[in-house]
């Protein structure tokens, strides 16, 4: 940092043309590590149509499992918090830091809130028998379906599913996790008033990760919770 | 050294500022499109077999809005659109020559 110099407001580095170059670069690095984010989630999602058209019946009795109203109260928390983000940039564009901070924190509670909710349907699933592969206890999961008067589950690899399951909101999770620390960074820097119209990288590249994880999730809940 | 000749370092129209209310359309599209799955959720049994095709189809609307809209792909230069849109084209790639394995094997000698 102490090889840049201040240009109408923005610490530009001394290896760059100008401010616009410097912006440029940021921006390219963001959407290749957007590119390599698609590719890591597309794996699971690839290898999840494939096991689905190989067990079709599988895939449906687990899908029974999840709750599509909780799935549903994310999606609406994880598209309103995109919203936010997408304010947080605007207010900064606007110069209107104090708004900015706001909708940043909005997006953090936002991210809290969608944790909150994965945090009981996880503990739900644990309590019932429910654990990823080879780790499910189908003896404790019928026990708990007979219980209820429910039938017993049929497929004898429906830790399969599972572990689909699992991975893919677990990873989506970790990603939610990370975002809230990355816009919490955003948020002091802006408090610090490191941000002006013409200077705001940092926000605009988390807010692309942030956006990312909203559409993730906007593929994840009709693949997990509705199709199944 | 380039900046000697004084031209102005930011121009106005560099970044472009999406107004407020354009947001709040997309959010409110968004959001409709989100109750749109869940109303085709409730009538599935009618759908039949297109009714996962109509999950997708809303979230492949649903994923255009957010990345023209909130990640601002549509004032995006070209160059970065190409280096996003890569990531889908070997997914495609990906996906495409796994299905083909398994399903060649399928048929092939029934055997995976």
């Amino acid at each position: 940092m102490s090889t840049s110099k201040m240009i109408n407001g923005v610490p530009v580095q001394e290896h760059f043309k100008n401010a616009h170059h410097q912006f440029d670069t940021a921006k390219m690095g963001i959407w290749l590590f957007m590119a390599t984010e698609i590719l890591m989630f597309g794996g699971l999602f690839v290898g999840y149509a494939i096991f689905h058209m190989m067990y079709p019946e599988m895939f449906a009795e687990g899908a029974r499992f999840l709750d599509w109203k909780l799935g549903f109260v994310n999606t609406l928390v994880l598209i309103f918090s995109s919203l936010t983000m997408a304010l947080g940039i605007h207010f900064i564009q606007m110069n209107q830091i104090k708004k900015a901070v706001w909708a940043l924190a909005i997006t953090i509670v936002c991210g809290a809130i969608f944790m909150v909710i994965k945090y009981f349907e996880y503990t739900h699933k644990f309590h019932m028998g429910i654990f990823p592969g080879n780790l499910l206890d189908i003896a404790k999961l019928n026990e708990h379906l007979t219980a209820q008067g429910l039938d017993t589950v049929k497929s004898t690899n429906l830790g399969m599913y599972f572990g689909f399951y699992f991975c893919m909101s677990g990873l989506h999770g970790i990603h939610v996790i990370i975002g809230m620390g990355l816009i919490t960074w955003c948020l002091i820097r802006a408090v610090r008033g490191d941000f002006n119209p013409n200077y705001y990288t940092a926000v605009e590249g988390v807010g692309i990760f942030w956006h990312i994880v909203d559409l993730v999730w906007i593929f994840l809940f009709p693949l997990l919770y509705l199709v199944g | 050294m380039g900046h000697s000749h004084g031209h102005k370092e930011i121009l106005p129209d560099e970044h472009h500022i999406t107004p407020f209310s354009v947001y709040m359309k997309v959010a409110l599209a968004l959001f409709a499109l989100t109750f749109l799955t869940i109303a085709a959720h409730s009538v599935r049994q009618y759908l039949g077999p297109v009714a996962p095709l109509v999950a997708f189809a809303i979230a492949g609307v649903k994923a255009f809005l957010v990345m023209a809209w909130f990640m601002h792909l549509k004032y995006e230069s070209m160059e970065n659109r190409i280096v996003f849109a890569l990531g889908f084209i070997f997914l495609v790639v990906l996906f495409g020559i796994s299905i083909t394995d398994i399903l060649s094997r399928q048929l092939i000698s029934g055997v995976l």
